[in-house]
């Protein structure tokens, strides 16, 4: 039994609104299923549940604005019909009271979230850090609980977090806390960036915190190399030839795996860096940069990269793009990359050089794959090539790792075959 | 199918893929690649709709010689009478 919490979807979220409940007390539920819907200000998110189980209880109603980590219903382990049944009938009854619910939506209700095992504990990195480190902070120091951003505003403010009264769970101090304790300019910064709901300026708002937090906090380093692709774009053209337009496989197909098998094999690039330093993540989710039409961009995870085959991952890539357009993006999605890519070249420049999205710790730009003058042994050939960029960061690794990096990337494109 | 009926057909399945784009003001001789900003991805999935459509699956070496709408409904226009 456990509590189906408020789910970290960046680096930047605090909060968030439950626009809509996808199942009701009663419903048997299975890992991955989608069970609500979350305004953030990356839009409406699909949040999935991380166990199999049955919804016993609802804490949080539609409309409610909760802090990140906030219990919004209890799954339990409903493994007979008959106890779903009796604890549907009680949750339904606990339902009057769902005014009360909401009200105490802050509250840990039960203990049992903190001695269950999590099933999945790499499905959340992005909060499972953020909890641990709330945790470890907590007993003897006289520090106060706090979250990381709570923890930041504080220090950039020169706010004592001994004089914030916390409102998170098991009272946590949250950066509303935070807020509410600073003198009242300071506090229209936050009530703005808490405004619910989707659109451009919020966007263009969301971008611009976390890559000016990226610019601040990042040391960056750079670097870039010409990579061949005539292998792959033999092996390409060999593989499309045949096949109707809903099978065939991209270049950016071959770049996100090439990607995924290099972040595999140097794992210091793939991973989020948090409060207690640098943790790789146990898997490899390769964030995919997505230009939105209108305005804006997503970075989306496809969750284990690295495994999959080239089809498999060519018909992700197109859902995801699909999805990041029309809505209906998951949370673990969101939540989840290890390590981002981007590929402007498809918009015709050479090369990019990247803005490493915090908390991750590399970013690996794709310029235009374009036909140039090669040597080749003694001879000039004309060959498709394409430059590839990386962003790291300093803090975690250095130059020379990120050079067997993208040697890897190299060596990976010369193989399509393997892909 | 005449040509103002395969033309009607690319311009809805443009509309389904980048429906930001005016269908009623787009020219024949305008780069989809540039003026629309559809990118390898977009381009695909139009290839793939447009076979869904017509049944007519465009090689992707043939498709990568067209530039235009107006490209498009040549190719169409040709492959639809065969």
């Amino acid at each position: 039994m456990s509590d189906f919490v408020m789910p970290s979807l960046g680096a930047d979220m605090e909060t968030g609104t439950l626009v809509e409940w996808r199942v009701a007390p009663g419903d048997r539920v299975r890992k991955g299923q989608v069970v609500a819907v979350v305004e953030t200000d990356k839009g409406a998110i699909d949040i999935e549940v991380f166990e199999d189980g049955v919804v016993e209880k609802i804490y949080v109603d539609p409309d409610a604005e909760v802090p990140v980590g906030t219990p919004l219903a209890r799954i339990g382990a409903g493994t007979d019909a008959r106890q779903a049944g009796i604890e549907s009938s009680m949750a339904d009854a606990g339902a009057e009271d769902g005014g009360d619910a909401k009200a105490t939506g802050r509250l840990k209700p039960e203990s049992e979230s903190e001695s269950e095992p999590e099933p999945e504990p790499e499905s959340e990195p992005a909060s499972r850090p953020k909890t641990e480190a709330q945790r470890a902070s907590r007993p003897g120091h006289g520090v106060p609980p706090a979250s990381p951003a709570a923890r930041m505003r504080a220090r950039e403010t020169g706010l004592d977090l001994a004089d914030v009264q916390g409102s998170g769970p098991d009272g946590a101090i949250v950066l509303k806390d935070v807020e509410a304790a600073l003198p009242d300019t300071e506090i229209e910064t936050g009530a703005r960036r808490r405004r619910a709901g989707f659109d451009a300026t919020e966007m263009r708002r969301t971008i611009a915190a976390a890559m000016s937090r990226s610019k601040r906090e990042i040391p960056h380093y750079y670097l870039a190399t010409t990579m061949d692709l005539a292998a792959a774009e033999s092996w390409l053209d060999n593989y499309n030839h045949d096949r109707p337009p809903a099978e065939r496989i991209l270049l950016s197909a071959l770049f996100m795996k090439a990607t995924a098998l290099a972040l595999a094999r140097h794992r210091t690039l793939n991973g989020h860096y948090g409060d207690d330093g640098f943790v790789p993540a146990d898997t490899v989710n390769v964030g995919m940069a997505i230009h939105l039409r209108g305005g804006g961009l997503v970075a989306p995870a496809i969750l284990d990269t690295d495994t999959l085959a080239l089809p498999e991952l060519m018909v992700r890539l197109q859902d995801l793009v699909q999805r990041a357009r029309d809505g209906g993006l998951r949370g673990s999605e969101i939540a989840s990359a290890s390590a981002t890519v981007t590929a402007l070249g498809e918009r015709g420049v050479d090369s990019v050089w990247g803005v490493i999205h915090p908390p991750q710790v590399s970013m690996i730009g794709f310029g235009r794959p374009r036909r140039q003058p090669v040597a080749i042994g003694d001879a000039l050939a004309v060959r498709l090539a394409v430059e590839v960029s990386l962003a790291a960061d300093h803090r975690v690794c250095d130059g020379h790792l990120g050079a067997l990096f993208l040697g890897e990337i190299e060596r990976q494109l010369q193989q399509p075959e393997n892909l | 199918m005449n040509r103002q009926q395969l033309r009607q057909a690319i311009l809805e399945e443009l509309a389904g893929i980048a429906p930001d784009i005016d269908t009623a003001n787009v020219s024949d001789n305008a780069r989809l690649r540039d003026e629309y900003d559809l990118d390898s991805m977009d381009a695909l999935n139009l290839l793939t709709a447009l076979h869904q459509r017509l049944g007519i699956s465009i090689p992707e070496r043939d498709y990568a010689r067209m530039y235009t709408i107006g490209d498009l409904l040549e190719y169409l226009g040709e492959q639809s009478e065969h």
